[in-house]
């Protein structure tokens, strides 16, 4: 049925009827256009969420201290939380299904940080080797903090790759002294991170040091974990165990929301993962009622299109032709138009998105928006099938037509 | 070659059933030249609908090249009209977006012949009524009678053993219709049987054998009175 001369046979037939084609064409090309676009903006839109969280873990508790916002056992609200390292010992060693854990404490005050003539201002970030694992920081030289680095209090740091060329510029990095707040500290290791050029300006100090030589005695600024592979549900309980036991041992309400805060990464990464699917199903549902609307349509033109050549399929049956061959016309040139015109759709749909990433700047909303080729791929079935659905209906009624009723002198 | 046996037929119209042929009996031999006539709606028509299994009957027997023609599917139908029969309408239906030798050629698609030699038997039978020099043109700059002599090589092109003309000069004047006989005649000389619908003596007198309807039975069949345009077929 699929042979060179059934095409011949609708494309002389297209070809005569140039307008009519082009009608039924655009109406497809433009469902086609919409469902790409809809879903290239669809991708960006999760491209952009998604690079939001790149550069973090995303299977991470956050704990940062506040101040109680309601009464608790006799105690007047308003009072600041304050985290110690006896928090981390005991999150540590009481909280079961914690993988990685880490404080930050903060040096208070202006901060400089000079090697030899070169002096300027980074943000210092005093951490617990576990640090490593929530930043998902890289190393490229040396190492990071290690254990014996907080037991012996030895003065090291480990230092992003735009402070190294800052102030290194060109030359080895490692076993030099730079002067944090005029503290000596030597230099054992170069990172990078995904999160951005702030990220790599970033120095890292063993936090019981920084703790002993800036006058930071047990303060915590904040607590931060991963949980491994637990579901949301085993996260979300982790988190209320935590809570529980700040809660207890600062005197606050555990359901006050003020006094600390936990952000639950996976719990925020679930619902985006659900919000993205969510949205995926969404443009597939209008992208394909658009499509659907052009498939409708070009039925019905096709039906009309039948209705006016009554007369020559019923000169052709009276020739010989089958109603299979009929309806083989009559799909084939609703197939091929549907293809045709769609693939037009399908680049004007990926030249619209083009467009939109050349002059749309990325955020964390949106980013790249694109069509893979899974997408491109059910596109194209997609199309084809709809030209099927399209054709088929005028196909049959073209089929029906008995040669008499179409060749009867009026 | 055709064979009819109390042959009925009426078309339903709602409550409505019209009678149109009452039985009719007909023998037609191989390689006869036969004109059919009657009055406006005495069913010649319908009969040669049912001949060229263009349309069914109700009851009585038809058979055509020793084959029964009853209860087929579409698409037997579409075959055995493809092998057996030629058709040749009033109004020609030639299909308008088509060329003179690409409606001489589609009968031959539907019997899978290649497109070349489709197109060179279509270029000799177009040649064979005269008209090989129209073969690129389009059905609406042909004349009537170019028209017909197209579609009369249309339906000549799959080797029918049956013509069946309704009214083939129905639409052309008197000097082309003559022509056209001449044309018909010559094809029926070559061993194809003819069937012929007119209103016109003259067309009829030209054939060997005259069949009359009237109210959808055989009235009359005999062989006309030799007449002055040309004399009986040998
Ligand atoms: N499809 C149809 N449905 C209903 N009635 C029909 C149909 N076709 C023909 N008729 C009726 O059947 C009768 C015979 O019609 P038919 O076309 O066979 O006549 P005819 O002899 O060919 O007439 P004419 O010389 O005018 O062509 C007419 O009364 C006509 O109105
Ligand atoms: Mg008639």
């Amino acid at each position: 049925m699929l042979d060179l001369d059934t095409w011949q046979e609708i494309l002389d037939t297209v070809r005569k009827n140039k307008l009519r084609t082009l009608l039924t064409g655009f109406s497809v090309a433009w469902g086609i256009l919409i469902l790409v676009v809809l879903l290239g903006s669809g991708a960006g839109l999760t491209h952009g969420v998604e690079y939001g969280f790149r550069d973090d873990a995303t299977n991470s508790i956050w704990m940062r201290s506040g101040q109680t916002s309601v009464p608790w056992k006799g105690l007047r609200p308003g009072r600041a939380v304050q985290f110690t390292n006896e928090d981390y010992d005991v999150v540590r060693s009481g909280v079961a299904g914690v993988e990685h854990l880490t404080s930050r404490f903060y040096i208070r005050g202006n901060l400089t940080v000079a090697y030899g003539s070169e002096t300027s201002s980074f943000d210092v970030r005093c951490v617990h080797p576990d640090h490593l694992h929530l930043e998902r920081t890289i190393i490229t030289e040396g190492r990071f903090l290690n254990p014996p680095d907080l037991e012996e209090f030895r003065k090291v740091a480990v230092i992003g790759v735009r402070i190294k060329d800052q102030l290194f510029k060109n030359g080895p990095a490692l076993g030099e002294y730079i002067k944090v707040n005029g503290v000596p500290f030597r230099v054992v290791g170069v990172f990078t991170d995904e999160g951005g050029e702030g990220e790599m300006e970033r120095i890292y100090l063993p936090i019981s040091t920084a703790q002993r030589t800036f006058g930071g005695a047990n303060r915590v600024a904040m607590i931060m974990m991963t949980v491994g592979n637990a579901s949301v549900a085993e996260s979300q309980s982790i988190a209320r165990e935590v809570r529980h036991r700040m809660a207890e041992r600062h005197d606050f309400d555990p359901d006050d929301p003020r006094a600390i805060t936990i952000s639950n990464a996976v719990e925020a990464f679930q619902r985006f993962v659900n919000l993205m699917g969510g949205i995926r199903a969404f443009v597939w549902v209008i992208g394909v009622g658009t499509l659907l609307a052009g498939v409708v349509g070009v039925s019905n033109i096709m039906l009309i299109a039948v209705k006016e050549r009554t007369k020559e399929i019923g000169i052709r049956k009276a020739l010989g032709a089958t109603p299979l061959s009929v309806m083989g016309l009559v799909m084939q040139e609703a197939i091929l138009v549907t293809a045709i015109a769609g693939y037009f759709g399908l680049t004007g749909g990926v030249a619209v998105l083009e467009l939109m990433s050349r002059n749309l700047t990325d955020s964390d909303f949106f980013r790249n928006p694109e069509v893979d080729l899974w997408v491109a791929v059910s596109a194209t079935l997609l199309l084809i099938l709809a030209g099927a659905v399209a054709g088929f209906f005028p196909a049959r009624r073209a089929a029906a037509i008995r040669p008499v009723d179409a060749l009867r002198d009026e | 070659m055709l064979r009819l046996r109390s042959i009925h037929k009426s078309y339903r119209m709602g409550e409505n059933t019209l009678h149109v042929l009452k039985g009719i009996d007909l023998d037609i031999e191989a390689g006869e030249l036969v004109s059919i006539m009657g009055a406006s709606g005495s069913g010649k028509s319908t009969l040669l609908n049912v001949l060229g299994i263009l349309d069914t009957y109700d009851s009585g027997e038809y058979v055509l090249d020793g084959q029964l023609i009853q209860n087929l599917s579409e698409a037997r139908a579409a075959v055995l009209r493809s092998r057996l029969l030629g058709f040749v309408f009033q109004s020609f239906n030639l299909i308008p977006f088509k060329t003179a030798v690409e409606n001489v050629a589609l009968p031959l698609y539907y019997q899978g012949v290649a497109r070349r030699e489709r197109n060179r038997l279509a270029e000799e039978y177009l040649d064979r009524v005269g008209l090989l020099d129209r073969a690129g043109h389009l059905p609406r700059e042909l004349s009537g009678g170019q028209q017909q002599r197209v579609a009369i090589a249309r339906a000549l092109i799959a080797r029918p053993k049956v013509i069946l003309a309704d009214e083939p000069t129905g639409a052309l004047d008197s000097q082309t219709s003559l022509e056209l006989m001449e044309v018909l005649r010559q094809i029926n000389a070559s061993g194809v049987t003819m069937l012929i619908v007119t209103h016109e003596r003259d067309i009829a007198a030209l054939t060997d054998r005259t069949i009359r309807l009237r109210d959808g039975l055989i009235d009359g069949d005999r062989a006309p009175a030799p007449a002055a345009s040309g004399g009986p077929h040998a």
